[in-house]
């Protein structure tokens, strides 16, 4: 049987990746919200490997909950993107320097 | 029966405060001779409560009265007041102020006749009566101060009178400078004998003087004096500052920028005894402190001859008149320290009455030229002022200590205690003095000389001054005659002296009472004094004051060309007022400069006003550049915090 | 080398690989797509996991429902097909350097070392007829009821968020009001003007 240490390793490896698309793209905000996704699926799978090699459902309650939030998350992100659109008429993240000092 | 001295005693001080108070306000309302009315009779009034007192405290042997009058002030557990010491001394000065100043009222009529500063003129004459006489009659070291203080200022204002001219504005404020210098060592005696004895009261202080013997403060690591010598020592440098002592004495010459008077009055009889009256207050504090009375004792001697050197090369009437004045200060000095206090206060009497008299007769002279005061540009004006001729004469005989005029008694005592003496530094002392005895008639008679004799010098017409002027004259020269010789039996070697108890002195340093087992009497003193070499020194002084004026004046030009080095270094009287402008005040400016440019510019305006304000906004500039805009930089960031702190707990730090 | 570990280790890949492409693509379309295809991979890593319920409500869910959502924006806002590469390259060696570190780390915490079969074994195998949606519900309808209502009241909240926001009113929108074009009048919108004719000027 694989063990705990394998599973969070993939884990980690696809939240690794999923930084890395936040950290690297720079033209494309949809990207962007597709690698908060990565992330938190990463971050489920984690649960998933907890949860059944203690023996313990939260784990599994967990995720559903996860899962809700980041679908309504992922909706509202893309709402607000849409009105960004609207506005700026371009979707680089690189022209979202409205906070700049 | 003790209150009503005390009101008479407050009536003294108060009634010429008065005087100046209506004078300076309601003087232009109620006119020039309302004015002089008042003051002269609130001054005369004054003069004649002090008699009053004088009699019978002194001469009926009133036991002294110590009063609190007010309490001005309470700190803590120490009281301020306002309280009066009527005993010998204090009253004996009074009668003395009161009287010099009521003839100085009485000759400013005449002399101020044009001036349109008269009634302005009164009430500072008044205000300055007013504070001396406080100085005098107070019994604590505060309200001493505050007439110390009181007299200074006042001395700025008079001699500053005439405020448009920049010499007058120059002397005043060097006066005052000169006098603070003194003030603050007069202050820091102050605060020694709080220090030490808690209380600033006399009777305290003296009565306790053993909180003060036998303990040393340190002034600096490796330096520790002994209190009372210090304490002694400051408060000689507050007497030198007022009484115009080397090297304080530097304000006395300019002070001649004011007008005739009020040199009679400040610089002769009163201000300028301040300092002397302040020491013989303080005798018990000085008998304990033989450095302090070796370091007076050397100070008068060095004022009283170098002083007397500069009278003689001196060209202004007013001026010879102030380094005579010097001069004799330094005598009187001499004899504080050689414990002979009450030699020094009588030989402050008899100063008072011809110093004011030649003063004042200077000034007759003065007015009748229409305020000339080169002897170059005078002479021969004796056929025309036989008056001021006469009392001008008499004063410089009582000056030159010929009997049996005052000032023979009073400054043969001196010199006699001087020779008794064995204080470190009494030979020295004593050749000074006897070297003052042969130039003080050397330049007075020069001064004579070249004012009333020899060929007319000046053009315009000459005649006698008014009777105003007149009359205080003879009212001075009177007790010039006679004082000495009443005055010396009484004052020095009765059983009971005239200050008595007022003045302290230790045993072992009390000369006068050991020239007093040889003292005959007055007549007596006055026969033998053809055996003593002073007189014969005196009469050399007048010859060749003679000599050198009148009889073979090339032989005067002669010894200039000659000595020309000596000559210039008297008529830069010492250096010490190019020093004092160089070094001190060059070198303050210098100073500031220095400072303002340095470190007010640079250093704290530079660097710690406008060099935070330039650090804030260099660190802003560099912080703003991480406040990018952008999601990812942040995203980095975040995560970067979250590997250290991941890091950090792996590794259990 | 059993089964399930071939099973686990091509999953992995896909789930891995697919990752990979989501952030490296350069068609938008084709991240949406790669993604997918790493939460189907995903899917099978859960079911291993004996988690099936959530498994097929990942796919259901996330891969029908949010994925689609992401499709349709990307489609609606029209961006540019190809993307350059430049900035992509350019900071690519912080980009592994950030992966490398986030793995270290976790090696470092969660690796064989704690978290092997030694000290983590292999739970029991479960009996044939359990069922973990069953297990699920069970625990989820009775513990942990309250913060189901509250899931469902957020989910509430993101519908009203979401259109609200996206919401253009109808000032902003081009529409049509088909009963005003219908009751249009001619008589209305044309007069016609009688006008003398001007002679030629010369």
């Amino acid at each position: 049987m694989v063990s705990l240490s394998e599973f969070l390793m993939v884990a980690a490896v696809l939240f690794g990746l999923g930084i890395a698309g936040i950290i690297l793209n720079r033209k494309n905000v949809i990207i962007l919200l597709m690698s908060i996704e990565l992330m938190l699926l990463a971050v489920n799978t984690n649960f998933i490997a907890f949860s059944y090699f203690q023996g313990n459902t939260i784990g599994e309650v967990f995720v559903f909950f996860i899962l809700t939030v980041a679908a309504a998350e992922a909706a509202i992100g893309l709402a607000i993107l849409v009105v960004l659109f609207r506005r700026l008429g371009s979707i680089e993240v690189e022209k979202l320097d409205k906070l700049k000092g | 029966m003790e209150n009503h001295f005390v009101l008479l005693a407050v009536l003294i001080v108060v009634l010429p405060l008065l005087g100046s108070l209506v004078a300076g306000f309601l003087g232009k309302v109620i006119g020039r001779s309302a004015t002089h009315c008042v003051t002269i009779s609130l001054v005369g009034l004054s003069f004649l409560l002090s008699c009053y007192l004088f009699n019978a405290f002194v001469l009926n042997a009133t036991p002294l009265i110590d009063t609190d009058l007010y309490t001005w002030a309470i700190s803590g557990d120490f009281h301020f007041n306002v309280a009066f010491l009527i005993d010998r001394l204090s009253v004996t000065m009074a009668t003395i102020v009161s009287f010099v100043s009521l003839m100085v009222h009485i000759y400013t009529i005449g002399y101020m006749a044009e001036d349109p500063g008269y009634q302005r003129f009164f009430s500072y004459v008044s205000l300055f009566t007013f504070a001396m006489l406080t100085l005098v009659f107070a019994d604590n070291f505060l309200l001493l101060f505050f007439g110390w203080e009181g007299v200074g200022l006042v001395s700025y204002l008079l001699i500053g009178f005439w405020f448009n001219r920049e010499s007058a504005v120059f002397g005043s404020l060097k006066a005052f400078l000169v006098n603070r210098i003194g003030d603050i060592g007069f202050m820091l005696a102050m605060a020694a004998i709080f220090t030490y004895s808690h209380d600033l009261n006399y009777k305290f202080v003296f009565a306790h003087v053993d909180l003060l013997l036998n303990k040393s403060i340190i002034l600096f690591p490796g330096l520790s004096v002994s209190v009372i010598t210090l304490t002694c020592v400051l408060l000689f440098i507050g007497a030198m500052g007022k009484s115009a002592q080397v090297p304080l004495h530097v304000w006395l010459p300019e002070s001649m920028e004011g007008p005739t008077p009020i040199s009679a009055l400040i610089h002769a009889a009163t201000m300028v005894t301040a300092g002397i009256y302040l020491v013989a207050r303080m005798s018990p504090l000085f008998e304990y402190s033989q450095p302090a009375l070796s370091l007076v004792l050397v100070i008068g001697a060095t004022t009283c001859l170098f002083m007397g050197l500069l009278a003689v090369f001196h060209f202004d009437i007013k001026r010879v008149i102030a380094y005579s004045t010097l001069s004799q200060l330094g005598y009187m000095v001499v004899a504080l320290g050689v414990s002979a206090y009450d030699a020094a206060i009588f030989h402050l009497i008899t100063h008072a009455f011809f110093k004011a008299l030649l003063f004042l007769a200077a000034g007759s002279v003065i007015i009748a030229l229409h305020h000339e005061q080169d002897m170059r540009k005078m002479g021969g004006l004796a056929p025309f002022m036989p008056i001021t001729y006469g009392t001008f004469l008499i004063g410089a005989l009582a000056l030159s200590a010929i009997p049996p005029f005052a000032g023979f008694y009073s400054k043969d005592i001196i010199i006699e205690a001087v020779k008794a003496a064995h204080l470190p530094g009494a030979s020295y002392a004593y050749f000074c003095v006897m070297a003052g005895a042969f130039i003080t008639p050397l330049y007075i008679f020069r001064a004579l000389f070249m004012t009333f004799h020899g060929p007319k010098n000046t053009e315009s017409s000459v005649s006698e001054s008014p009777w105003v002027v007149l009359i205080p004259l003879i009212g001075l020269a009177i007790p010039s005659i006679v004082a000495g010789g009443m005055l010396i039996g009484p004052m020095l070697f009765a059983p009971h002296t005239l200050l008595g108890n007022s003045i302290f002195v230790l045993p072992e340093h009390n000369m006068l009472f050991n020239l007093g087992q040889h003292f005959e009497g007055a007549k007596i003193m006055a026969l033998e004094a053809g055996r003593t070499l002073t007189f014969w020194l005196a009469m050399a002084g007048i010859v060749a004051a003679w000599f050198f004026n009148m009889e073979y004046p090339q032989f005067a030009e002669s010894l200039k060309q000659r000595f020309s080095w000596l000559y210039n270094l008297m008529v830069k009287k010492y250096g010490f007022d190019d020093f004092n402008q160089l070094v001190i005040v060059h070198g303050t400016r210098r100073i500031g400069e220095f400072l303002y440019s340095i470190s007010d510019l640079k250093i704290i305006d530079g660097i710690f006003v406008n060099g935070s304000g330039r650090f804030i906004q260099w660190f802003a500039n560099v912080s703003r550049r991480m406040q990018t805009g952008y999601v990812y930089h942040y995203a980095f960031a975040m995560i970067g915090g979250v590997v250290v702190l991941l890091v950090w707990i792996y590794l259990g730090l | 080398m059993t089964l399930i570990h071939i099973i686990f280790y091509v999953f992995s890949a896909v789930a891995i690989g697919a990752g990979l492409m989501v952030v490296s693509s350069r068609n938008a379309v084709h991240s949406a797509l790669f993604l997918v295809l790493a939460f189907v991979a995903s899917s099978g890593l859960w079911i291993l996991l004996h988690a099936e319920f959530l498994a097929l409500i990942l796919v259901l869910v996330y891969v029908g429902a949010v994925m689609t959502l992401f499709l349709f924006v990307v489609m609606m806002l029209s961006v540019n097909k190809v993307m350059t590469r430049e900035s992509f390259v350019r900071y690519l060696p912080i980009g592994a350097l950030v992966v490398v570190l986030m793995v270290g780390i976790t090696f470092l915490a969660v690796g064989p070392a704690h978290m092997g079969l030694a000290i983590m074994p292999t739970p029991p195998m479960k009996p044939a007829d359990f069922s973990d949606t069953a297990q699920l519900g069970s625990v989820l309808y009775t513990d942990y009821v309250f913060p189901f209502e509250v899931a469902g009241a957020l989910l509430l909240t993101a519908i009203i968020a979401s259109i609200s926001l996206a919401h253009r009113i109808p000032k902003e929108r081009k529409v049509q009001n088909i009963s005003k074009q219908i009751a249009a009048n001619p008589k209305d919108r044309v007069r016609l003007i009688k006008m003398p004719s001007s002679k030629r000027s010369q």
